[in-house]
């Protein structure tokens, strides 16, 4: 096990930093659909760099990073929220030049998000790439009444519940039950004695979930299969499943669907800086933004690529996002430092309840 | 003299890729896990000696509870698989003959080449409401709504039990091999039953392959991640997944290599404490 966890991270690491550096190379670290080929090849033709795409998500990233001090990449792509606390413990990052971003493609409000959550000491260490929702999954005909977080415990759906035990369901939970738990990131204990309260409820609540899920492909299998008919999931998720059965879709929650940020951040030790704003630059380009949304239905911050946006993506959005919803987005803040093992502490609870 | 020059460099070439291997693969490693596991952050930022990452296991009920039941769902397990495994070793060593013999051992092993993931998401494809056992029961009528299976304890064992039981089969199969037939034969003309057969001479004789299986065994469930994580339920918590979260999860590296330890140290006693208790010395075993 330990092997698992130490030296998967410190080989994979190890091996990408001294086999793919090199001047004519971007090493990106980044989620799946965030770099879909054609626009590689496109890229590659354009400036002559080669890229090296490996596949991650926030927690491997950060565990990698942190591993090599970050090394091994020259450009990865965290959540907005998981960056100044990582940042402030470790320095696996470079603060953001934004004189080579090239803002005027990338909607004004984003870059502010960004800057804001993203902030150590006056410096930025981010530039937003892709947003999106956690909300819910539904399935209308078989749950036609469920809107809500709190929906996740309510016995009419019993054993057709799911929702992956990371901490949106924390924070999705405590929404549900009537609090603000971003209200309380200033005061540590505060947040843990709501955070027992959110244990206690899914605890409680345990016996009416089906099962966790815990990717994005297992949430699309277990709606779709039928097996659960409320559950926890993104976006993009809930409108690719849409796609191929009408009946399940992507809702906001009446009490606010959480809002994610995920951006471009520049490993300490990235070898090649220049071919990571060259890459920042050439993936916001409206009609290249437009084809990673119209792959992956993801939403980018690019200002100008719902020109290039397939009507069917645009569909999507307007049938899941009201005016009232988007304004009751709860945006992720900056996650403080100690509020990790709080909430960790929290899952292994209820993972271990019987 | 010249003799055993020649056999010193022999023996010096020979050992030096094992003690490479042991060193830079297994030693270096660990050296540094046991030093974070030792080092806790001091309130000026730097680095303390400090116990306190093995005493959170200590003092939090959920850590050493989840270790309990994780060793004794492995413990269950290698029993689980000697019961299962052993009329198959048996048969196939001493029932049918040696050309179809290592034929069907040779099919035994094919769970071994597709890899860990994809049995086990062959066994999601079995077990789940709309698998291939719900969806049979449910045709013939014998259920109206598919049992639960997948998600639970039971599908996890099953999981484990089924990446695990190869091996055991093989240390099993090598021993009763060298099981000379006229034992069996003579007993059986002296007038012993089939039972003492079996717990007099074919049990005592294969011990030491037994024994071996269920170390393999024991420390492949112990240690697996995969099939718990992806098998295991809402319930089946797995203490190589706290490892996990530990490092991935919380950043807490110091207690994550704390756990990774303690996994090791008290895995390693149980062993040791089930080879006193049936009596079996480790060297044998290794022959």
């Amino acid at each position: 096990m330990k092997k698992l966890a130490i030296s998967s991270v410190a080989i994979a690491t190890l091996l990408a930093g001294s086999l793919y550096a090199g001047n004519g190379t971007l090493r990106l670290i980044t989620w799946k659909g965030y770099a879909p080929k054609a626009l590689v090849k496109k890229f590659e033709k354009e400036t002559g760099i080669k890229v090296k795409v490996t596949y991650s998500n926030n927690e491997e990233m950060i565990a990698k990073l942190r591993a090599t001090r970050g090394g091994g990449f020259d450009l990865a792509q965290p959540s907005v929220d998981r960056i100044s606390f990582v940042q402030k413990k470790f320095h696996i990052y470079h603060a953001i030049d934004y004189s080579k971003v090239n803002t005027d493609q990338i909607t004004a409000a984003m870059v502010k998000a960004a800057k804001k959550i993203s902030g150590v000491d006056g410096k930025v260490y981010s530039v937003p790439f892709i947003y999106g929702t956690t909300g819910m999954i539904v399935n209308k005909k078989l749950a036609p009444g469920a809107n809500d977080w709190s929906d996740l415990w309510n016995p009419k759906y019993a054993g057709k519940i799911s929702y992956r035990l990371k901490r949106p369901i924390l924070i999705g939970a405590a929404f549900g039950m009537g609090y603000d738990p971003f209200a309380l990131y200033s005061d540590k204990a505060a947040y843990k004695k709501l955070i027992d309260k959110v244990t206690k409820k899914l605890i409680e609540s345990k016996k009416y979930v089906k099962t966790y899920w815990t990717s994005g492909d297992t949430q699309k299998g277990l709606v779709q299969s039928g097996d659960v008919v409320v559950e926890s999931g993104w976006d993009a998720i809930g409108w690719q499943a849409h796609n191929k059965n009408p009946n399940i879709d992507f809702i906001c929650p009446k009490s606010g669907a959480l809002g994610w940020i995920d951006t471009f951040a520049i490993p300490a030790k990235s070898k090649n800086i220049e071919a990571a704003y060259k890459w920042i630059n050439f993936i916001l380009q409206p009609k290249n933004a437009a084809y990673v949304t119209n792959k992956s239905s993801y939403m980018t911050v690019s200002k100008d690529a719902s020109k290039y946006l397939d009507a069917k993506i645009k569909a999507n959005f307007s049938r899941s996002y009201s005016k009232a919803d988007i304004n009751n987005i709860k945006w992720y803040d900056a996650l403080p430092s100690g509020f990790a093992t709080i909430e960790a502490k929290a899952l292994d609870k209820i993972k271990a309840a019987q | 003299m010249e003799n055993k020059k020649g056999f010193n460099i022999t023996f010096y070439l020979l050992i030096l890729p094992v003690l490479l291997w042991l060193i830079v693969l297994i030693v270096l490693p660990h050296l540094d896990l046991l030093i974070s596991s030792f080092q806790g952050d001091s309130d000026a930022g730097g680095k303390v000696f400090t116990l306190e990452h093995y005493m959170a296991f200590f003092q939090s009920k959920i850590y050493w509870l989840t270790f309990i039941n994780t060793a004794a769902y492995a413990i269950g397990i290698t029993i689980l698989a000697f019961i299962v495994t052993f009329p198959v070793a048996f048969y196939l060593t001493k029932v049918i003959s040696k050309k179809y013999a290592s034929f069907l051992a040779l099919l035994l092993l094919i769970p071994l080449w597709v890899g860990e993931l994809v049995t086990v998401y062959g066994w999601m494809i079995i077990l789940g409401d709309h698998g291939v056992i719900n969806e049979f029961l449910l045709s013939i009528g014998l259920i109206d709504k598919p049992i639960d299976m997948l998600y639970t304890n039971f599908s996890m064992t099953i999981g484990l039990l089924y990446i695990s039981m190869l091996f055991m089969v093989v240390p099993i199969m090598s021993t009763l091999e060298s099981l000379d037939d006229s034992l069996i034969e003579a007993a059986s003309d002296l007038g012993a039953s089939k039972w003492t057969i079996f717990t007099k001479i074919i049990i005592p004789y294969s011990m030491p392959g037994i024994t071996s299986g269920g170390i393999i065994v024991f420390m492949l469930v112990i240690g697996d991640y995969v099939a718990p994580d992806i098998l295991g339920g809402k319930s089946s918590l797995w203490f190589t997944e706290q490892i996990y979260n530990e490092f991935l999860s919380t950043f807490n590296w110091g207690e994550g290599a704390a756990f990774g330890f303690l996994l090791l140290m008290i895995s390693s006693s149980i062993i040791w404490l089930a080879l006193k208790l049936t009596g079996q010395k480790l060297e044998r075993v290794g022959s």
